[in-house]
């Protein structure tokens, strides 16, 4: 079950299966206005599964969610064109967004990213690739962030700068939830630790 | 939704345009076209009788080019999925894949017939029907593309299997489209639009299932 245009990001006792296997269940967390929460665990235990449910992009195996009405996603994907410069990518999703040029502008601003605003993206490094991918999800506006391993590639510099953004995006009011092996330089409300449920459930 | 729909298809049109990826088919479908009168001779009753026939394979073999291009690039890219995030259909992300590609392969083709059509010594209403029968056609070629390269996103091969998909589908326009050259009455042209409007209000909803089904 799902329900959009809350205030809140709530998940009661939420399971996801892929494939034949089982990743979580049960699992129940809320998040409100200006809370940000962080996922952890190890790889393969259904980080960027639980993101992806809670993005609407996978259906729960069972359990209910209720979200905001606007969610932005970073994962590792950028779904900006490869061969237009970034100011001139992240175009289009402003314009799918209802945001102008000058919001473009400001979220690679923000992103740490002026001096290759003109750029074609084929060109940009690991972190550069990462950094335009947080671009695209500063601009968004969303009310809530779901970020995938959003320190991924960055120097210590860039993760400051992260960190400052997701700070301003929680004092507006904003949520985040964040699956990160990476220390993020802001304060987690909630702190979720997905576990494999084969080592729970092993036999003795 | 209106304004959505502008940006993607406009996004989809600028970047085929740009990218070279229009002319492809057109420059395959005039070889294929300049390949047909060395191979049969310059026989001009010859080239009459069979020319339109082979124009519209050509025009099917065009259409399997773009196929790899559609919709595979943009799945691996993470596109669809920020739209599915902004709540925006999967029915709609393939309707306005068949109005862009249509908007970039139709009328690049139509040129090309008509251009081709002179090899073949076609003119007056013969030529008209042709190109008549192939305007109606080519909305139909669109959805079937974006149907087959939804179909085969992510699977490997997906370019044989495209041309094996393609090649049973395309049979009805084949028989109506190539068949309204030679008939008088204009109802193999009726009968081409309606086969050609199945198939273009079932893509978005085909193609929409398509892309639900390779996210999971």
């Amino acid at each position: 079950m799902r329900d959009e245009g809350g205030d809140n990001l709530r998940a009661e006792a939420l399971s996801c299966v892929r494939g034949d296997k089982l990743l979580f269940r049960d699992l129940s967390f809320a998040l409100t206005p200006g809370q940000a929460g962080l996922v952890t665990g190890p790889n393969g235990v259904g980080k960027s599964s639980l993101l992806r449910l809670i993005a609407g992009l996978l259906d729960p195996f069972s359990g209910r969610i209720q979200t905001p009405a606007s969610i932005a996603l970073c994962d590792d994907r950028m779904a900006l064109d490869e061969n237009l410069p970034l100011q001139k990518a992240l175009r289009f999703w402003s314009q799918l967004d209802g945001k102008t040029d000058d919001d473009c502008t400001a979220a690679i601003a923000a992103a740490g990213m002026g001096y290759l605003a003109e750029v074609p993206i084929r060109y940009f490094s690991t972190g550069q690739r990462q950094r335009a991918r947080l671009a695209r999800t500063f601009l968004s506006a969303a009310n809530l962030w779901l970020l995938d391993e959003p320190a991924n590639g960055l120097d210590t510099a860039s993760v400051d700068l992260l960190g400052q953004s997701l700070q301003a995006h929680l004092d507006r009011g904003g949520m985040i939830l964040a699956a990160s092996h990476i220390a993020l330089p802001i304060a987690f409300d909630l702190k979720l630790e997905l576990a494999a449920l084969e080592q729970l459930e092993a036999p003795l | 939704m209106i304004g959505a729909l502008k940006t993607l298809i406009w996004r989809d049109v600028r970047q085929s345009y740009s990218s070279g990826g229009t002319w492809l088919p057109v420059i395959f479908y005039l070889s294929a076209a300049t390949l047909f009168p060395f191979a049969v001779g310059p026989d001009r009753d010859l080239l009459l009788q069979t020319g339109g026939g082979i124009l519209w394979i050509a025009a099917l073999l065009a259409t399997l080019l773009p196929l790899d291009r559609l919709i595979q690039p943009d799945l691996d890219n993470g596109l669809y999925d920020q739209l599915i995030v902004r709540g925006i259909t999967d029915e709609l992300i393939a309707f306005a894949r068949l109005i862009s590609h249509w908007l970039a392969f139709g009328p690049p083709l139509l040129f090309a017939a008509f251009l081709a059509s002179g090899l073949m010594g076609l003119e007056g209403p013969p030529l008209v029907t042709l190109l008549a029968s192939l305007a109606i056609a080519t909305p139909a070629l669109a959805g079937l593309a974006v149907m087959i390269a939804a179909l085969t996103a992510g699977l490997r091969g997906a370019g044989a299997l495209g041309g094996l998909l393609l090649v049973p589908l395309a049979i009805p326009l084949l028989i109506f489209g190539a068949g309204s050259l030679a008939d008088q009455s204009g109802s193999a042209l009726l009968f081409l639009s309606a086969v050609s409007l199945l198939l273009v209000a079932i893509t978005p909803f085909a193609a929409g299932a398509a892309l639900k089904a390779v996210r999971e």
